[in-house]
């Protein structure tokens, strides 16, 4: 056997090993992924209407306090035709944003500190742990005292909210990077930055996003808290502030509506913003089932 | 640490890939890892690092890729630099095939459109040409060593060092990925050291095989491996080897067994 036949024999068996050794997994089209994930929770929110009405046609409590599901539906329209559910849900969508994006601007850097420097987490980090678990409409009062009524006290508990999970989240990320990884980036030459931009940043991302989806979680909540606690005539019309509206005139259909409208946003947010970068990133990564 | 050690009479004027010279590492204030470890390594020599556990393989891989420093002796690298193998491939999955080899050409501060070049060409000489934009989860266990090899060779670096590259694969693959390295090697003209605690992958594939003790590792033995590649490793002569390197590897072990 000559050297090239030997060679091309290799070449043969090699090819027939990986072919036999690598699985393609191909993606249904995305409108049948569509249709698959979102048929169980249409089902299960009809599901709810229907006890809803149920509940409503059994008279289990009396009308004022347990309205129809058309009834709510009347008003939410009623709301989205005057422009107020409009004008709620814009003014609190970019105070939770903008809270949202300030969290991440102080709670990326913060974790990256608390993370990589030993002496600063062994201070803080069981402070952050700490706060994730204080419920922040604990601050409201707090932040009354110290702001005034007005956005800023809005805005301090939000951020007080939602920069703990952010930092947190980037702190599990760092301690999840498998050793081997940075040593690998360490054997092909990546030192200080290169070594942060190339292995350490990428590795975090999954922890990291996780991290961000629950400081927006946070913020949102927070913001509700805040928004039902802090009134003055001169803060716009946020979602808390309408069913808190809703409340005073003891008007179950608006309250309803507010709930809905709070529901909306955040799940609207997950679906649309967090759930697709998250479950690209993992696919990429061979991190999902498909 | 650069020092200048002077050639012994008789062993040529060339300088070594790779030399150690009185290498002794312990770490912190535990016991001795690596105890006055001698050794060099010819321009294209493949050596093969043969030892039970505790014998400082893996010690021994991360002085000489600089990972580590010694705690007494010197090592020195021709070129300075050492790429290193794992034995699991140890790509980074948010990169594909190609971008992972693509990042050590990138960090040696190579030009993109070079960069591109070179990657097709690694891919090419492990036989991935078409799985430069595959993700790493969907590379097999052999495709990923392939890729690992790539990317090694793209450090363009004096030594390969290889770490049980091929001790998590099934034998076929491994087989397989034998003659591969072999064939690489002779077509890069490559000098390895690969470490490895299977006796017949050691003979099948160096020019010379060292026999390291264990707890401290110390060189026990070195054996030539007198006949020419390409060998198979179900071949008379690399089992004949084997059996005699087996039984001194057995005697380094029972020294072990705490009849002393």
């Amino acid at each position: 056997m000559t050297v090239q036949q030997h060679d091309d024999e290799l070449a043969s068996l090699e090819a027939g090993l990986d072919a036999l050794e690598s699985h393609e997994q191909a993606l249904a089209p995305w409108w049948r992924r569509a249709l698959t994930t979102a048929w169980p929770p249409v089902v299960a929110v009809g599901l709810l209407l229907l006890v809803w009405e149920l509940a409503y046609r059994a008279e289990l409590q009396p009308t004022y306090a347990l309205p129809s599901p058309a009834d709510v539906g009347l008003v939410l329209v009623e709301q989205l035709r005057s422009g107020t559910l409009v004008e709620a849900v814009s003014t609190s969508v970019t105070r939770g944003g903008l809270g949202f994006l300030v969290a991440v601007a102080i709670g990326t850097p913060l974790g990256l500190l608390v993370g990589r420097v030993r002496p600063v987490r062994r201070g803080i980090g069981p402070i952050l742990s700490g706060l994730q678990s204080l419920p922040s409409i604990a601050w409201v009062p707090a932040a009354i005292i110290f702001f005034g009524l007005g956005e800023a006290a809005i805005y301090a508990v939000v951020l007080l909210g939602a920069v703990p999970s952010i930092a947190n989240g980037m702190v599990s990320g760092i301690d999840q990077v498998p050793p081997l990884f940075l040593r690998v980036g360490r054997v092909l030459g990546a030192r200080g930055l290169a070594s942060a931009r190339h292995v350490l940043m990428p590795a975090v991302l999954p922890a990291y996003l996780g991290g961000l989806r629950q400081g927006w979680a946070f913020s949102w909540r927070s913001l509700m808290a805040a928004e039902l606690i802090v009134a003055s005539p001169e803060l716009g019309l946020g979602l808390g502030r309408l069913l808190d509206q809703g409340r005073l005139l003891n008007d179950m259909s608006l309250v309803f509506a507010g709930i809905l409208g709070i529901l909306v946003v955040g799940i609207a947010v997950e679906l649309c913003l967090f759930a697709p970068v998250e479950r690209r990133m993992l696919r990429r990564r061979g991190l999902l089932r498909s | 640490m650069t020092v200048l050690v002077a050639v012994p009479d008789g062993v040529g004027t060339t300088t070594p890939a790779v030399r150690l010279a009185g290498v002794s590492k312990r770490f912190g204030s535990g016991p001795l890892v690596l105890d006055d470890v001698s050794l060099d390594v010819a321009e294209g020599e493949f050596l093969c690092l043969l030892g039970a556990s505790g014998c400082g393989k893996s010690t021994l891989l991360n002085l000489v890729a600089g990972l580590d420093e010694p705690s007494a002796g010197s090592v020195q690298v021709a070129g300075g630099r050492a790429a290193l193998m794992f034995q699991e491939a140890a790509l980074l999955p948010w990169l594909t095939a190609g971008q992972n080899v693509e990042l050590a050409l990138r960090l040696r501060g190579i030009g993109k459109a070079e960069r591109r070049a070179r990657t097709a060409e690694l891919l090419q000489l492990v036989r991935l040409r078409d799985a430069g934009d595959k993700r790493v989860h969907e590379l097999s266990g052999g495709m990923r060593q392939r890729v690992a090899m790539a990317r090694a060779l793209a450090q363009e670096a004096g030594v390969l060092l290889m770490d049980e590259p091929f001790a998590a694969l099934d034998a076929i693959t491994r087989d397989v990925l034998h003659e591969e390295l072999v064939r690489i090697r002779a077509s890069q003209r490559l000098t390895v050291v690969f470490v490895t605690h299977n006796v017949r992958e050691a003979v099948r594939l160096g020019d010379r095989v060292v026999l390291l003790s264990s707890r401290p590792g110390r060189v026990a033995k070195e054996y030539s491996v007198g006949f020419d590649q390409p060998r198979r490793i179900e071949s008379p002569e690399v089992a004949d080897l084997s059996v005699a390197i087996t039984e001194d590897l057995r005697a380094e072990i029972r020294r072990h067994g705490g009849q002393s």
